[in-house]
């Protein structure tokens, strides 16, 4: 497959630039052109009333069915809290080896744990779990090193400890996924 | 490299089993999901998984039945149980019937996480010990190589002089001589101790068994092949293996086997992946491997590669004077595996011993003082407790069936036919007496 570039597509409410400041270390990690836009979706239909979260699966369905192509990665980005049937809640989530994967920056906020806004750390944040998620749609998976950036990550502290970057076992892996 | 972990994930929501799916295929584990405990239950049956998640409320068997199947096929399962309807009386019987843990959905993905990682450390605990077990029992094992003859002495010195070294052995004798003991003495006095050595008996495999045997296989490669497995080479990563009956051997076999041992690398059946191995090889064999080459039956090469080292293991017979020694090592060994007080033996029966020409050596040695604690008055073996007018190994094989038939006809004719006596003395009822009879065609002697 030749890949054309990597497309993030935001869903709902986004600061202009937010997506910007992200697409130059997601073009270094993964040597793709990337482009921006925004999607259009009826959220409400994807909302669990009783969890008042939505459903991540279908979520991942959709964006696979609709907007994701044969020569892009493809993430959907979204401000909502998105969830599965057996966790109460998931920052991401993305086919692995496959085309598309979703990320939501709803819990990536100081705020929503009642600490000081920093914006410089909620970008870093977002940063961060787009090249996880992308990194699982070139067959990455969880990786031990705490700083490398597929580092499994529960919470937002465990994002914060990690980096922005690859080590270098999933760049390799990477690598050899990509021949 | 660490082993993939593997987990099974039985729940009937399709939700469910693709969002643990995802999840788990994330965090690199292998996965395979199962809709009810049945399909679960058929999956476990060809396959091992490392963990298994299982919902404790579906259609048909539950959680908790299939918990309790699950353990009686293997009790080193790991269960945890989940449920959207936690109640204390279920959580409590969940883990009385063995299982690891049990949460309540949805849970926290860093409660997943830690659930998994806890299972994970169980399972190494558990092969851990499984190896040192192993390593306990192979060091045990050195001991039994006992003898103060000098042909003994000579094989010791030979095992001390090469086990230090990577060289390839090839240990030669007759059956029961205790080839596989001097392997594994070369292994545990070689600086590849901490690490396993693997043993294959090559003449109890087909062709293509031992291919797969050795090389191992991946899923797919040929009908049955429903799992990847790892071969026998890769077990023995940076260990020793020893091929038992070498001699048995196919020339296709020879070939692969010249080049491993020259390569060190090999690719699976029905794989592509190159595979490398750092192992020690061993072997052993009955059979004359010279002659054998000179007659084209083995390759030339193939037998260079191997016989580095030769190390000839004497027959009973060329060390009657071990005789003693080992039968005193012997009484000891069973009288304590069967929590037996210490026995002796008579004079008259060791000197008997001694005289025996023992055609399944030190194996047909054993064998016999084993049966005579076993049948012996619990003091001393005497001559009666010895069937020296037979030898074990040699006798004519006898299926089950011909050992179960022969034995109840004797204890029938020796109670007059009296069919409860003789049940009471077989320890069965007198409907599964009468039944043997019926199957065996059993019928008084005139």
């Amino acid at each position: 497959m030749n890949l054309e570039n990597i497309t993030l597509i935001s869903f709902g409410y986004f600061e202009k630039e937010l997506l910007e400041m992200i697409v130059n270390e997601v073009e270094q990690e993964f040597s793709i052109p990337v482009k921006t836009r925004e999607g259009f979706l009826a959220l409400s239909e994807y909302y669990d009333a009783a969890r008042k979260q939505y459903n991540g699966n279908e979520l991942l369905k959709v964006i696979e069915s609709r907007f994701a192509t044969e020569t892009t990665k493809t993430l959907g980005l979204f401000n909502v809290d998105l969830y599965i049937p057996i966790l109460t809640y998931i920052f991401g989530q993305a086919f692995l080896n496959g085309r598309s994967g979703i990320a939501s920056i709803y819990r990536l906020s100081n705020e929503r744990y009642g600490i000081e806004k920093d914006q410089n750390t909620f970008v870093n944040r977002i940063r961060k779990e787009v090249i996880h998620e992308l990194g699982h749609t070139f067959g990455l998976i969880h990786c031990s090193n705490p700083t490398c950036v597929m580092r499994s990550s529960t919470y937002v502290e465990d994002i914060d400890q990690k980096s922005h970057r690859l080590c270098s076992k999933c760049r390799i892996s990477l690598e050899e996924n990509e021949d | 490299m660490a082993k993939k972990i593997s987990i099974l994930v039985v729940d009937d929501e399709e939700s469910v089993r693709d969002s643990l799916f995802n999840w788990f295929i994330e965090d690199g584990y292998r996965v395979e999901c199962a809709e009810n405990a049945t399909k679960a239950l058929l999956l476990l049956e060809s396959e091992s998984f490392d963990i298994i998640l299982a919902d404790i409320k579906m259609p048909g068997m539950d959680g908790l039945e299939m918990l309790k199947r699950i353990k009686s096929l293997r009790k080193d399962s790991i269960v945890i149980i989940m449920t959207a309807f936690a109640t204390v009386d279920t959580a409590v019987q969940a883990l009385k019937d063995g299982a690891f843990d049990y949460v309540t959905k949805p849970f926290d993905p860093d409660d997943l996480s830690h659930l998994i990682r806890n299972a994970s450390k169980q399972i190494s605990l558990i092969e851990e010990n499984e190896i040192l077990k192993e390593k306990v029992v192979s060091l045990e094992n050195i001991e039994d190589l006992i003898g103060n003859s000098e042909a003994m002495q000579r094989v010791l010195q030979e095992i001390e002089s090469v086990a230090q070294s990577n060289a390839s052995v090839i240990i030669t004798g007759e059956s029961g001589t205790g080839k596989e003991l001097v392997a594994r003495a070369i292994h545990a006095n070689s600086p590849r101790k901490f690490f396993p050595m693997v043993s294959v008996h090559c003449g109890a495999l087909s062709e293509s068994l031992l291919e797969s045997e050795l090389f191992g296989h991946e899923k797919g490669a040929f009908t049955g092949a429903v799992y990847n497995r790892k071969g026998r080479f890769e077990m023995a990563d940076s260990g020793t293996i020893f091929l038992d009956e070498i001699a048995t051997i196919s020339p296709k076999m020879q070939i692969e086997l010249l080049r491993v041992l020259e390569t060190k690398s090999f690719v699976r059946v029905g794989g592509n992946k190159e595979i490398t191995s750092d192992f020690r090889v061993i072997c052993a064999t009955n059979r004359d491997l010279k002659t054998m080459v000179e007659k084209g039956t083995f390759r030339e090469d193939l037998f260079y590669r191997l016989n580095v080292v030769n190390i000839n293991v004497p027959p009973l017979r060329e060390r009657i004077e071990d005789i003693p020694l080992l039968v005193e090592y012997f009484i000891k060994k069973y009288c304590a595996s069967m929590n037996r007080p210490p026995m002796t033996i008579e004079v008259a029966a060791l000197k008997r011993l001694e005289e025996f020409p023992f055609p399944g050596n030190i194996r047909e040695l054993e064998n016999m003082i084993e049966r005579a604690i076993v049948v012996g008055n619990g003091k001393k073996i005497s001559l009666k407790d010895l069937p020296l007018g037979k030898t074990l190994v040699n006798t004519t094989v006898e299926s089950l069936d011909d050992l179960e038939k022969n034995h109840i006809n004797q204890i029938l004719n020796k109670y007059n036919w009296n069919i409860s006596v003789s049940a009471k003395a077989l320890k069965v009822d007198r409907v599964t007496l009468y039944n043997k009879i019926r199957k065996y065609d059993l019928k008084p002697s005139k």
